[in-house]
């Protein structure tokens, strides 16, 4: 508004370069650049723990970390990766880039709050890392009383903090989405005409606006009870310790759909379009991410098949649990039925996409033999649940992640990537996963128990071919970093369309303006209209 | 072009209002999830250690929380007429009416830490002042865990209260400064969802926790 202010139009990395410009602004896409550091940074500090959890189960003995040590890395992993790193990665970074550009607005409803949250969330992670100093946490990301509140000797109370801070971020970002998605979608643009992507990240906005605020007065609980040992979970003083579970998972289960919903958004968007046709089933896949909030927030007692709670509750969380998968099969076969006669391009993103599919129908499946109680308690707490979530959550959600960067580079930052190094690593980062978690599956069926840093002699084999497979892993996260942070030094300018896509967001240059659009764009047809569309990719086939 | 005085992002002051309104309903639904899971907690120990919560419940002072109940929903009266003055462009009326609401909001808060005090010389305070033999009837432990819940889900009230205080205070300022109500009648009537909130949720605790002894 003001005079002074730059051109509108240029690109929103060009404009103003002060350091006011950066860490004050309020332009989602600046924001959403911050946040692409940060989770960038939370994750290698998440995967060097993992690192010195999968060395240290190379051998059966716990000789390279010992015990303390080894459950302080897993506990670090895992808080740094659910709540670092998975829960803000596509909607925070992704979330914020696209959705007022899908949706054809100038920002998000609430800008200044917008950038609150990244704030808030550098605070919580701050927070958690200074627990580090301290020693760390052994609890587990998971804080189950009454170890986490009276017999842990860790720094739980300054980790708590970090993790309450953090949800108020989660809120924040949830309430912005859900608010703009309402009000600020430009003329045309109907509630059936949304990108799927922008439903996906709607109804992963519901879940973190309701299910945060439990997480938040949970731990508090769990704080008050360690610091005035109050008996609210201790059952000596009277309290019981499966309330704390119950409020837990009434957070940490629809957790899992936060960090897989915006992924299966991802995938929506990136199948029709190196298949060159309109999305398959839009209504379905569309309702079926609500469906998946719906129900993911009735299925939490699933976690607790042998904690004791009643059977009869047990039965019916088995039941909802296999509902679920209802909806997250009709998006599998939505999927499928768009790739159904299309024109492929196996192209960097749709590899990530394809494997997406792939390891989150391997995940889904496992997940389905777990909500039957009977296969439950046989491999309760062993190594097949961690294969289990490791595959919707490294094999789904980190997957759509990388998809998403992948897609979505030649936007946001206006360059080109290396095809081939991009189509390596992708197919090294599969190769990679399967051979971490696989021989998991094994292990966990023929009884090795998580959580522990020794094992039982005949579980080495398995455990070698893992951290084997962690190793290629490690390379194929690394591989990606070098080589998109290369293309900002010296790469080919992608043009504002370099794949063809429909979507608003690609009918502006790369990187996008300052101000989205020159004027409110005026919709008038569905989404995903590759038919209509002329294919670039048939014509060229571009170096970086 | 935007409206004037309009942030950039919205298109006219008619989005804004429908995007401020919304924003505070959603807001409002998580704190229903957050003051829930409390709620919930205190359920599963009134139906696990019902004549120990019944014993508890009597050691409370219900008069206090009566006046408090009394103050608290007249405090909501005034700032509904004050979002009906800030209507009319009424500033002078606005800014008084906000004013008995910040007074009334700190009354509350009065009463409220003098029932803590009062709580604390009949010693019946856990952690920093309790003594089982203050409590006849139930299991000692089993009536801390009431008296627990008490001071959680009133002390997390109150500091709702607080925050209403220092937002109302903050926004009585404003209107002076700017001499005019008419660029902060979203504010008021957001910062009003709030305040009746925070008003309900008493509603809920004044039941839950003092009536349920007092017979």
């Amino acid at each position: 508004m003001t005079a002074a202010a730059a051109d509108p139009m240029q690109s929103f990395i060009r404009s103003r370069w002060g350091w006011r410009d950066w860490l004050l602004t309020t332009d989602h896409k600046r924001i959403a650049l911050l946040y692409l550091l940060s989770i960038t940074g939370f994750f290698f500090i998440g995967g060097a723990a993992a690192s010195l959890v999968r060395l240290e189960l190379l051998t059966p003995k716990a000789d390279l970390l010992g015990e303390e040590i080894y459950n302080r890395s897993f506990t670090l992993h895992g808080i740094i990766m659910v709540w670092f790193f998975l829960i803000p990665s596509i909607p925070a970074v992704f979330g914020n880039f696209l959705v007022p550009l899908m949706i054809g607005a100038r920002d998000l409803a609430f800008p200044r709050l917008n950038l609150a949250s990244w704030y808030i969330f550098i605070a919580g992670g701050l927070i958690v890392l200074s627990a580090i100093i301290w020693g760390g946490v052994d609890t587990g990301w998971t804080f189950y009383t009454p170890y986490s509140t009276t017999y842990a000797n860790s720094a739980v109370v300054l980790v708590i903090a970090g993790i309450v801070v953090a949800g108020f971020s989660s809120i924040l970002t949830g309430l912005n989405f859900i608010v703009t998605i309402h009000t600020m979608r430009a003329p045309g643009m109907g509630w059936m005409r949304l990108p799927l992507f922008v439903w996906s990240t709607y109804a992963t906005s519901i879940i973190l606006v309701l299910a945060t605020p439990v997480l938040a007065i949970v731990t508090i609980l769990v704080a008050i009870e360690r610091i005035w040992t109050v008996g609210i979970f201790n059952p000596d003083l009277g309290g019981d310790p499966l309330l704390f579970q119950h409020l837990f998972w009434f957070y940490s289960h629809p957790a899992v759909y936060i960090m897989v919903l915006p992924s299966m958004g991802v995938v929506s968007e990136i199948i029709p379009c190196f298949a060159r046709k309109p999305i398959f089933g839009y209504h379905f896949i569309a309702f079926s991410s609500i469906a998946i909030a719906v129900l993911g927030f009735l299925v939490w007692g699933h976690h607790m098949f042998v904690s004791g709670q009643s059977i009869y509750a047990s039965l019916i969380f088995s039941i909802l649990s296999f509902l679920v998968a209802i909806p997250s099969a009709i998006k599998v076969f939505n999927w499928t039925a768009t790739l159904h006669k299309g024109t492929i391009h196996f192209r960097t993103p749709m590899l990530y996409a394809l494997g997406f599919v792939g390891l989150f129908v391997l995940g889904g499946l496992t997940g389905l033999l777990l909500a039957a109680t009977a296969v439950d308690i046989h491999v309760h707490d062993t190594y097949f649940i961690v294969a289990h979530f490791h595959y919707i959550m490294v094999g789904g959600a980190v997957m759509g992640y990388l998809a998403a960067v992948h897609f979505w580079w030649p936007k946001l930052s206006g360059r080109r990537y290396h095809e081939g190094l991009g189509i390596f690593s992708a197919i090294l980062l599969f190769v990679g996963f399967n051979l971490t978690f696989f021989p998991q599956f094994i292990l966990g069926y023929e009884g090795m128990p998580r959580r522990t840093a020794s094992y039982a002699e005949e579980f080495q084999l398995l455990n070698v071919l893992s951290t084997a497979g962690a190793s290629i892993l490690g390379v194929g996260y690394v591989l990606p970093l070098i080589y998109l942070l290369w293309t900002l030094r010296k790469a080919p300018d992608a043009g504002p369309n370099p794949w063809g896509a429909t979507g608003l967001e690609w009918s502006v240059s790369s990187p996008p303006p300052q101000e989205n659009f020159a004027e409110t764009p005026v919709i008038t047809g569905p989404p995903y209209a590759y038919d209509t569309m002329s294919d670039p990719m048939n014509q060229e086939y571009v170096h970086g | 072009m935007a409206e004037r005085g309009v942030a950039r992002q919205f298109d006219d002051s008619g989005q804004k209002h429908a995007a401020a309104t919304l924003g505070m309903w959603i807001f409002l639904a998580g704190e229903i999830l957050f003051f829930g899971g409390m709620f919930i907690g205190y359920t599963v120990y009134r139906i696990r250690y019902p004549n120990a919560f019944h014993v508890g419940s009597e050691h409370l002072y219900l008069w206090i929380a009566v006046a408090n109940t009394a103050i608290l929903l007249t405090s909501s009266l005034f700032v509904a007429l004050a979002h009906h003055a800030a209507g009319t462009d009424d500033s002078h009326k606005s800014q008084r009416l906000l004013s008995w609401t910040i007074a009334l909001g700190l009354a509350f808060l009065v009463l409220k830490g003098l029932e803590y005090y009062l709580d604390y010389q009949e010693r019946i305070v856990p952690v920093l002042a309790f003594d089982e033999s203050a409590i006849e009837g139930a299991e000692a432990s089993n009536v801390q865990l009431f008296l627990i819940f008490y001071f959680i889900m009133t002390g997390i009230h109150a500091v709702h209260v607080t925050v209403g205080v220092a937002v109302w205070t903050v926004l009585v300022l404003m209107i002076r400064r700017a001499r005019s109500v008419v660029g902060y009648r979203n504010i008021v009537e957001m910062a009003g969802l709030y305040w009746h909130f925070v008003d309900v949720v008493w509603l809920f605790l004044l039941p839950l926790l003092y009536l349920l002894g007092a017979s």
